[in-house]
């Protein structure tokens, strides 16, 4: 081992997401403000759906009662089995099927979704036991589902989602709009 | 002499009248003295002529010619043939000469040229031309024929035809007596090919083997019949050129009752319109294998040649590397590499390597001994300073799965450079060189998920040891189950492997670097430098 090019940076850690995922964005999902949604999409194609850091689950000190995977009556994420190479039997997800319900102390309810069209290769079992992960590293070990996208369609499904520039943009803009005094 | 008896005459006979050629002839009367394949066709030919005539003398001569009449009148039979007889009643030997020729340059009905102008001297010249040609290394050869598929329903037509007689006769013979057409090619090509190239042995198994292949321009219209006996014999598929191949059409007549047969296919078989012809002399020498271990010293180096959509990714790879020289050397057509385990692009193999084994295709050259083999290695040591490459040898392909044995219980021992995103001190990760038998549950990685199988496997890191380096960075030693996945231990893979090396110090950690250590796996034997 030679060593010779270490990151010393406290601030600038050198994560695993900046070195092989690429970050896409959907703002106000479903027209609901700030429920925005990051999906990191993998040099192989493989999606994680992940809350966006605006989230408002992440903001003003909110604490999880419950993440439901359960979201209909008839449709649980969690009975969500892919077997072989291939991923037999995975549900197969629309960018507005639904993956969990979060329902925080405060009653607040949130409806998080796939985003993009694609496989379902699983869900985080980690954070039923564990809410709280969703707000300690809701990036990585808080993650909200993995998505395999058809191959041919690997590429087209970013084309409805935003860049992290354009999804900054429209943060900074939101930010602007609301420090206003109306 | 004919290795004939007086119970051949009436096959003789009726084979004569119905088109055969004179080695065909011997083959149904089941002639198993190799030397009679190997006279002159023209001769065995007069020879046939006087043994049916001589006993046509001694007996009533009529009756087989209206046998051959009879026998012919079966569908799709054109205009009959001049009565046998009248061949056979020649005046003087000099027209008896001019006729034989005549009738042997007449492309035989059942074996369609391949025993008459494909079967002499001047052919084993040409496959032995091309033999010397692409200049092999060998002391021994086998020689294979590939016939065009409708020389088996032609056979089956002839042995129906004979079989009349036989029945008549109430002699006993069976199929399965009859010499086939390939094994009849063999007895009188392979000596003939051998003398050619300068008394080689051509024996019966050998590493080199060289391939005649015989094609018929009319194989699907001779065949066509069979379609409609049995459709499902002949399914298109992707990389046959026709639906009558050779298997395909066996099958077939094995399904097809004589009765039916001799109804949809005239028999005799009727004069084809055109021999064979000579479409391939192929050679082809069975693999090698050699084995050794590989070091890769390099980050940027894949182990296989890496294509994304089509496109080539970084410009070498180890198995390019180490396999260039090789197939120089071997003079060979292609490889097949394998190795127990493999390291990412970004891995070096440091220690004594890892253990690698190559098939190599139809090599012309095989024959390497020691000296020869370290000279070799010395060659691809001197390629590239990427890699390189030790215990090289020759091994045969029953050790190359050695080195597949066991391969989830064999150990790897890995060097990792850590960072670390709260600062540590020296004392915070001492507490890790006393973790033992740590097992793992593993996900599998999300950056292989794509291609395989989703399951938790369970791993165990067998000990740990630190080295500290700064407030950021440490060195992390590792002896692990072969098949564990390091890079995912350490950054934990979004909390996919439990436990992970962010959850036993508590903060997030990366991983900059990976060498392989060593990798545990004692084959292929280690070669004295
Ligand atoms: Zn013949």
């Amino acid at each position: 081992m030679d060593g010779s090019e270490l990151i010393t940076t406290e601030g600038n850690a050198p994560s695993v997401i900046d070195r092989y995922y690429t970050r896409w964005y959907r703002a106000d999902m479903k027209e609901k403000p700030c429920e925005d949604h990051c999906i990191l999409q993998h040099s192989n194609r493989i999606c994680v759906v992940t809350l966006a850091e605006t989230h408002p689950i992440l903001q003003d000190g909110r604490t999880i009662k419950t993440i439901n995977y359960q979201i209909s009556n008839g449709c649980s994420r969690l009975n969500n089995k892919v077997s072989g190479k291939s991923k037999r039997g995975g549900q197969f997800l629309t960018d507005f099927a639904p993956l969990c319900r979060i329902t925080c102390t405060d009653e607040t309810e949130y409806t998080i979704y796939s985003c993009i069209r694609g496989r379902l290769l699983e869900v985080n079992e980690n954070i039923l036991e564990r809410p709280a992960l969703l707000l300690e590293k809701p990036f990585t070990e808080g993650y909200i589902a993995v998505i395999l996208p058809k191959f041919e369609e690997s590429k087209s499904i970013t084309e409805n989602l935003l860049s992290r520039q354009e999804f900054e943009a429209i943060v900074s803009k939101r930010n602007t709009a609301s420090s206003q005094p109306s | 002499m004919l290795p004939l008896t007086q119970k051949d005459q009436p096959i003789v006979q009726k084979l004569l009248s119905a088109g055969c050629c004179s080695r065909c002839i011997l083959r149904f009367c089941c002639v198993r003295v190799q030397s009679a394949y190997r006279r002159p066709p023209q001769e065995t030919l007069k020879e046939l002529r006087t043994f049916v005539s001589n006993t046509e003398n001694s007996q009533d001569s009529t009756e087989p010619t209206e046998e051959n009449n009879k026998s012919h009148n079966a569908p799709g039979s054109e205009a009959p043939e001049e009565p046998p007889s009248k061949r056979t009643k020649l005046e003087s030997e000099d027209e008896a000469a001019a006729e034989l020729k005549d009738e042997e340059s007449n492309v035989c009905v059942v074996c369609l040229g391949i025993l008459q102008e494909f079967c002499g001297p001047a052919q084993a010249a040409k496959i032995a031309e091309t033999v010397k040609a692409q200049n092999y290394q060998f002391d021994t050869l086998v020689l294979s024929v590939s016939l065009p598929a409708q020389l088996c329903v032609r056979e089956n037509s002839c042995w129906l035809h004979v079989k009349e007689e036989i029945g008549q006769k109430g002699l006993t013979l069976d199929k399965d007596d009859v010499i086939q057409v390939k094994e009849a090619f063999k007895w009188i090509m392979q000596g003939l090919v051998a003398k050619e190239l300068g008394g080689v042995s051509v024996v019966t198994k050998s590493a080199f083997e060289v391939g005649v292949e015989f094609t018929h321009e009319a194989t699907d219209s001779d065949c066509h019949f069979l379609a409609s006996v049995c459709p499902d014999c002949f399914k298109p598929t992707k990389n046959k050129q026709s639906v009558f191949t050779r298997m395909a059409v066996i099958k077939a007549l094995e399904k097809t009752s004589d009765g039916r047969f001799l109804k949809l296919y005239p028999c005799p078989p009727v004069q084809p319109s055109s021999s064979c012809s000579l479409q391939d002399i192929q050679c082809l020498h069975t693999s090698v294998f050699v084995a050794g271990r590989y070091n890769k010293f390099c980050r940027s180096l894949p182990q296989t040649p890496w294509v994304i959509d089509g496109e080539r990714r970084m410009e070498s790879s180890v198995e390019e590397l180490i396999a260039a020289p090789i197939l120089s050397a071997f003079r060979a057509n292609g490889f097949n590499f394998s190795s127990s385990g493999r390291e990412d692009v970004d891995v070096r193999t440091l220690g004594n390597g890892r253990p690698f084994a190559m098939e190599i295709l139809n090599p012309h050259k095989s024959r390497f001994n020691r000296a020869e083999m370290k000279q070799l290695q010395e060659t691809i040591n001197k390629s590239s300073d990427k890699i390189r490459v030790r215990d090289l040898q020759v091994v045969s392909r029953e050790a190359m799965s050695r080195m597949k044995e066991g391969e989830e219980e064999k150990t790897k021992s890995y060097t990792a450079l850590i960072w670390t995103q709260k600062p540590i001190r020296s004392e915070d990760i001492t507490f890790i060189d006393d973790i033992k038998e740590l097992t793992l549950d593993q996900k599998t990685p999300l950056r292989v998920l794509h291609r395989r199988a989703l399951a938790v496997r369970q791993r165990v890191i067998h000990s740990m040891n630190t080295r500290f380096l700064d407030p950021h960075h440490f060195y992390l030693g590792l002896k692990t189950q072969a098949g564990t996945y390091i890079k995912e231990f350490v950054h934990g893979d979004f909390g996919r492997t439990n436990p992970n090396l962010c959850q036993l110090l508590k903060t997030d950690t990366d991983i900059l670097e990976l060498d392989v250590e060593s990798v545990d796996v004692d084959w292929p034997p280690a070669i004295p430098e």
